[in-house]
């Protein structure tokens, strides 16, 4: 079923983990949808499976313990889960980059960081070494570092540039889709200012769609034009970033929103979702948030709830408040 | 222009990283005598034609067993031949054993524990098994299988002595890659669409250097010592191959009247091992950034 105006579609994907205590079922019939040009925010608590969910689409879920049990991710109309590794190779920063949630990290200490950007541009393009290298530093100027800084090592940088550096990388061979997995979660709120308006800035300029998986719903405000609440390893409610932030459906989506301090009132404890999030390998069965769900009626223990267009382009997997026509 | 100032920062700033290393060695009086003690070695081997005063091979039995004097600094053994000289010359052999033979144990012990750290499971078991099988082995008793099994000479000696000493490197490498492995940035690495191959080579092997430069150095001292003891049993280089050992066993029946024949080599061995172990200890303390400062 695959949709031409779409880059990527993902139908029905199921990762599991299998540890010693049981099978941690990571992601669970997650359906998402990615047009072109886009941004989607994808929110939800730690340990909801976003990250095993843009590991997957990278294909690069640790094996073992992790293993793609079903589904289909397609993307630019082919399906990424039969491709063979060498293929996926070239898709891999190629077609789809990926920037990671801790700059501090996620550069090699022992490469300077032009010839670490040069390394992504010369495995992905027919180029030569000083032709990789003088790409490297046009996209340091792109992301706003000076080109005398090119062939310096990554503890000489802050860390706001070292995730600047990080862009670069990703944006290097102008990938179709780029995932950021929470890419500010690491820097302080200034620089994290900095960091998403370059990303936004560059996104518009690139032509880039992107998946910012994140948990703060201020960042999904800033820079999403969808969003993506992802509970338990599933999605549970998709739409269009205004419609999600008027009128919330789901009660989980509800009770995050709500769990928002106000700024206008004097608040001495913030408001929460009673209870915790599922130990992932005993879901509830039915709905997996239906025991911390104020809504819950008889058949969401039973039932697995369907996604649900409540309005066009709002979808909602909830049986008690997701049913067709009724308007939220 | 521009070009040129960043080039020259860069340069600037990679020699100052470089700078600290080598002044916090100079900051440890044993490694710098170390090194003092290699570089004469070191120069002695090279220039081992101009400096030794006969060739190692030339005998004169006028001058058989004859202590040091003016003429003969070190003495003669029983065939007349010029101890000094063949000390000179035997640091080329020595030396070059001691590399060499690293080289062999670095690069397959190397490769070996990259592959068994980076791949995990069944391909670990399987390779660090037979590393332990190896190393239940005494060293020295696996580097005598393997000259006698080889024969004697120069070359089988150094792979003899590289063989044995292989587990070891696997065993460091292996634990390098373990905790290297894991960072994001290698992480990263796969994302970008790197094969495993160039995450092992470029991105892992660089970030475990220093353990594995801290070992080799270490270890070419080790590699000398065991070599010398396969030449002093006769199964390493064989005469008139001035290596240090065969020179100490070649003396061994005279030691009671012509200590000297024994002593001057065993001084060459013992000074050499020393430096070596100054330097590796030196390193070791340079390169560890928890000693920093």
């Amino acid at each position: 079923m695959a949709n031409d105006r779409l880059l990527l579609d993902i139908q029905d994907l199921s990762i599991h983990y299998e540890v010693e205590d049981g099978t941690v079922r990571a992601v669970e019939g997650l359906d998402l949808r990615l047009g072109y040009g886009e941004t989607l925010g994808f929110v939800g608590e730690t340990g909801a499976g976003k990250t095993t969910t843009a590991l997957g689409i990278m294909r690069l879920v640790p094996s073992p313990p992790g293993r793609v049990v079903k589904g289909e991710i397609i993307f630019e109309g082919e399906d990424l889960l039969k491709k063979s590794e060498a293929e996926m190779r070239s898709v891999r920063g190629g077609k789809i980059a990926m920037i990671f949630q801790d700059p501090m990290t996620s550069l090699n200490p022992v490469i300077t960081v032009d010839r670490q950007i040069a390394e992504m541009v010369a495995l992905h393009q027919d180029v030569n070494e000083k032709e990789a290298l003088e790409r490297a530093v046009e996209m340091l100027a792109l992301v706003g570092i000076r080109p005398e800084r090119a062939k310096d090592y990554p503890h000489q940088f802050s860390g706001g540039m070292k995730q600047r550096v990080v862009i670069a990388i990703a944006l290097a061979c102008d990938p179709a889709l780029l995932i950021a997995d929470e890419p500010t979660t690491a820097l302080d709120v200034t620089i994290q200012a900095q960091v998403l308006e370059l990303m936004k800035d560059l996104k518009r300029k690139l032509k880039t769609s992107m998946i910012m998986i994140t948990h703060d719903l201020g960042i999904v405000a800033e820079t999403c034009d969808k969003v993506a609440i992802m509970y338990a390893g599933r999605v549970v409610e998709y739409a269009e970033k205004r419609h999600l932030f008027l009128n919330p459906v789901h009660p989980y989506t509800q009770g995050l929103f709500n769990s928002l301090p106000d700024l206008d009132e004097d608040q001495e404890e913030l408001k929460t979702i009673p209870g915790l999030m599922p130990d992932p390998t005993n879901l509830p069965s039915g709905c997996p948030f239906h025991p911390r769900c104020g809504h819950a009626g008889p058949q969401c223990a039973t039932e697995s709830p369907a996604m649900v267009e409540v309005e066009p382009g709002h979808l909602v997997a909830c049986p008690v408040r997701g049913r067709k026509g009724d308007k939220p | 222009m521009q070009t040129a100032t960043t080039a020259t920062t860069a340069t600037k700033k990679r020699r100052k990283e470089m700078g600290e290393v080598i002044h916090r060695i100079g900051r440890s009086p044993m490694a710098v005598a170390g090194l003092v003690i290699l570089a004469v070695i070191f120069f002695l081997a090279i220039f081992a034609d101009v400096i030794a005063p006969v060739h190692y091979a030339k005998q004169n039995l006028m001058h058989a067993f004859e202590p040091p004097s003016a003429q003969f600094w070190l003495g003669t053994d029983e065939f007349g031949r010029d101890i000094l000289s063949r000390i000179i010359y035997g640091a080329r052999i020595s030396l070059m054993v001691g590399f060499i033979s690293v080289g062999i144990a670095m690069c397959v012990g190397g490769v070996l524990g990259a592959v068994a750290g980076y791949y995990g499971g069944r391909t670990d078991n399987l390779i660090m098994r037979a590393m332990d099988i190896l190393l239940s082995i005494p060293s020295i008793l696996l580097a005598i299988a393997i000259a006698a099994s080889l024969g004697p000479g120069l070359f089988n000696l150094m792979i003899a002595v590289g063989i044995a000493a292989i587990p070891q490197y696997a065993r460091i490498v292996r634990g390098s890659v373990l905790s290297i492995r894991g960072q994001e940035f290698v992480e990263a690495a796969r994302a970008v669409g790197s094969s495993d191959a160039r995450i092992i080579f470029k991105h892992i092997l660089p970030n475990c250097m220093a353990p594995i430069i801290v070992q080799g150095t270490l270890g070419v001292a080790t590699a000398i010592l065991v070599a010398a003891g396969l030449s002093f049993i006769g199964l390493g280089t064989q005469p008139p191959i001035p290596e240090w050992g065969a020179m100490l066993s070649g003396g061994r029946s005279y030691i009671r009247d012509y200590p000297y024949m024994t002593l001057f080599p065993g001084i060459a061995i013992m000074l050499t091992i020393l430096a070596l172990n100054f330097v590796g200890d030196g390193l070791r303390d340079a390169l560890d950034p928890k000693l920093k400062r």
